[in-house]
């Protein structure tokens, strides 16, 4: 099968699921006691017009199925309607969705420079001093709870003054050179990277060792090295390459499990991300946001397993769908 | 099972993992008689009041059985901040068996004797209190209750409902397998920690503390049998080739039966690891929720929510016994972890990690 056939096809997986997704979302919404237009009505800012045009957008005085459509034509077309401090959905969503990403891909980023070379070591000196710590230390990072590891990072940035405390840009951001302007987003940055990083590398460290010993256990490796091949060829060119194969499926997870974790790392850390905006949200019952950014962060999951399956063609050509 | 307990105790780790579980969950089991406070105690006049020190010295040099003083609260003025001096005026004499307050040892018998207590009723706060001059310590174990509870509870409705929506998919297959699977799937694809949170925010507000405690842990259920009634299904797809299956279908045995009867008992050993696996990740879903204030709620006590005042600056840096909550997830979470890899082993030696 030819890539872009896979790529198509993959696709096309995905649509059926995002459509039940939003019907999920949309009738758990909407058969709640809430009414959607309740706090548009409280903010006297908003004009009765603004309140209308919602009445009309949503189609509240139709059978909620006709609702459902109305609602799902008007998001593909990209209009959201209006959260409650009145700003447009879409435009607030397309900025945390960003910051989220932005965060998430950092943090594979470096669970992949780290948790790889770690897995290697760990499985090259097997039962080792090193690789008994390495389990106890991965166990260790998956226990603990990610707000409350992020408290107490708070404490040492509040102690040591070196970290930014909250946001991602400083308030004078705008006046910055782009490089000042790069490194002030990565200074804010560090510290929820660290705290998810911290949590996800555990358990990548683990299957790359778990991984790695079940290659080096493998026929192919022992006759590989049984032709006389130097243990760092049979290595790097055979065991490693297998190995890490199954890790690019993890990736979709990895994602998953980064968008729920990073809900509670951003809302300590007050990053403007996805997963505080639906906190917000939530919090204030701003019905419309909740909406949107509920099926905008499922969107980003599907869309995440999705690559990750093509990465994964791209290594292994032998994956058929 | 003979096999499996001595495959177990050579496992140090797990076995100190165990008893660590033991400890806590016999704590919260004597809870009542542990506690120092009633759960409904509070005291405003001792805000933040830090840990009782507890001597064993008198100021004299002599040693003598421990003892501690009562807190009175000082403000000052100038800084505008309040502070606590000791009454040095009693000495307090720290007792087992203790006189407190009543309850049922239980819910069996009336009795006012607990663990630990001073002898004359003095303040005794072993790790200070909160900003309502409740008692952290007796909190601790009541919010132990729920956060040690809840998960095994959300377990009960997701474990079922996964092994039997994925034994009749696997074993209808065709359509019915494709559209119930595309179902569990979507339910995937929604990032977990949201729908959690928009679930627990659409909960009327007003109702008891037992209402929402029972229903915070179907909506942690409803979130955990998905991922789960996958990987049934895809077992049960390989089982129900066998030939004992042809078997009982050729009896007549009806759909139900040999689902319930000859098809998921088959897949025990991966329940039972799924099991303990998935415990930690609802304690640390429960904790998180009462953490951002929806899921069980003041006055109620859980460690996710009484960490919920660590989010000051001022407490974190001042009063660092309000973060015990955290750490008793943490070590919760950990034995459980722990035990989960080495039962793992132990049922299902493929996976073993070397």
């Amino acid at each position: 099968m030819s890539i872009y056939k896979f790529i198509f096809k993959r696709i096309l997986q995905g649509i059926p699921i995002i459509i039940i997704v939003s019907l999920i979302s949309f009738f758990l919404i909407r058969l709640s006691p809430v009414d959607p237009l309740a706090e548009l009505k409280m903010n006297p800012s908003i004009s009765k017009q603004t309140i209308e045009a919602e009445k009309v957008r949503l189609g509240l005085d139709k059978p909620i199925i006709v609702q459902y459509f109305i609602w799902g034509k008007n998001f593909i077309k990209g209009n959201m309607g209006t959260c409650v401090s009145g700003e447009s959905v879409s435009s607030k969503i397309k900025e945390r969705a960003f910051n989220t990403i932005l965060l998430s891909l950092n943090v594979i980023f470096w669970t992949w420079l780290i948790g790889i070379p770690l897995g290697v070591i760990a499985a090259l000196n097997f039962r080792s001093t090193f690789d008994r710590l390495l389990t106890v230390l991965s166990s260790a990072g998956m226990a603990i709870p990610s707000f409350f590891f992020a408290i107490l990072l708070l404490i040492f940035a509040q102690k040591t003054g070196w970290f930014p405390i909250g946001g991602l840009t400083c308030p004078n951001f705008s006046q910055m050179s782009t490089i000042n302007k790069i490194f002030d987003i990565f200074h804010h940055l560090f510290l929820p990277t660290l705290v998810l990083t911290t949590i996800s590398l555990a358990g990548l460290a683990r299957q790359m060792r778990s991984n790695l010993l079940d290659v080096l256990d493998s026929d192919y490796v022992k006759f590989a090295k049984a032709k006389g091949l130097s243990p760092n060829k049979v290595i790097i060119k055979h065991a490693l390459r297998n190995a890490i194969n199954p890790l690019v499926t993890l990736l979709g997870f990895e994602f998953a499990a980064l968008l729920s974790g990073a809900a509670l790392t951003e809302y300590v850390f007050q990053y403007p991300g996805l997963g505080r905006l639906i906190l917000e949200a939530v919090m204030k019952s701003d019905i419309n946001l909740v909406m949107a950014s509920l099926v905008i962060g499922s969107f980003m999951l599907i869309a995440g397993n999705i690559l990750s399956d093509i990465l994964l063609k791209i290594t292994d050509p032998r994956v058929r769908l | 099972m003979r096999e499996f307990v001595k495959k177990f105790k050579k496992d140090k780790v797990a076995l100190l993992s165990f008893f660590i579980l033991l400890l806590l969950y016999l704590s919260i089991l004597f809870a009542n008689f542990i506690s120092i406070y009633p759960k409904d105690f509070s005291n405003r006049k001792l805000s933040y009041a830090p840990p009782s020190n507890i001597y064993f010295i008198t100021p004299d040099g002599k040693f003598s059985r421990p003892y501690t003083y009562s807190y009175i609260r000082k403000f000052d003025k100038n800084s505008l901040r309040s502070y606590f001096i000791q009454d040095r005026e009693k000495k307090h004499y720290l007792t087992l068996f203790a006189k407190g307050f009543e309850y049922k040892f239980l819910g069996l018998f009336k009795t006012n004797r607990h663990l630990i207590g001073t002898h004359d009723g003095g303040d005794l706060f072993l790790l200070g209190c909160d900003i309502n001059g409740r008692d952290n310590f007796s909190r601790l174990l009541y919010g132990g209750q729920v956060s040690l509870t809840i998960g095994f509870l959300a377990l009960f409705i997701s474990f079922p409902i996964g092994m039997i929506y994925g034994g009749i998919s696997g074993y209808l297959g065709g359509r019915a397998d494709m559209l119930m699977m595309r179902f569990s799937e979507a339910i995937m694809s929604i990032p977990s920690f949201y729908l959690l949170i928009i679930l627990a925010a659409i909960l009327p507000s007003g109702m008891t503390s037992a209402q929402r405690f029972f229903l915070i842990t179907v909506i942690l259920a409803l979130i955990g049998w998905a991922g789960f009634s996958r990987v049934i299904r895809g077992m049960v797809l390989s089982i129900k080739t066998q030939d004992y299956i042809t078997a009982a279908r050729s009896i007549g045995a009806s759909k139900a039966r040999i689902i319930l009867k000859h098809i998921l008992p088959q897949t025990s050993s991966y329940v039972i690891i799924a099991i303990t696996l998935s415990v930690p990740g609802y304690i640390l879903a429960e904790s998180g929720l009462s953490f951002l204030g929806l899921g069980i709620q003041q006055p109620d006590a859980s460690w996710g929510n009484m960490l919920k005042e660590a989010q000051e600056f001022a407490n974190i840096m001042y009063r660092p016994w309000l973060l015990t909550p955290g750490f008793l997830i943490f070590v919760a979470v950990l034995s459980f972890n722990l035990i989960g890899d080495t039962i793992r082993d132990i049922l299902d030696p493929k996976s073993e990690i070397r």
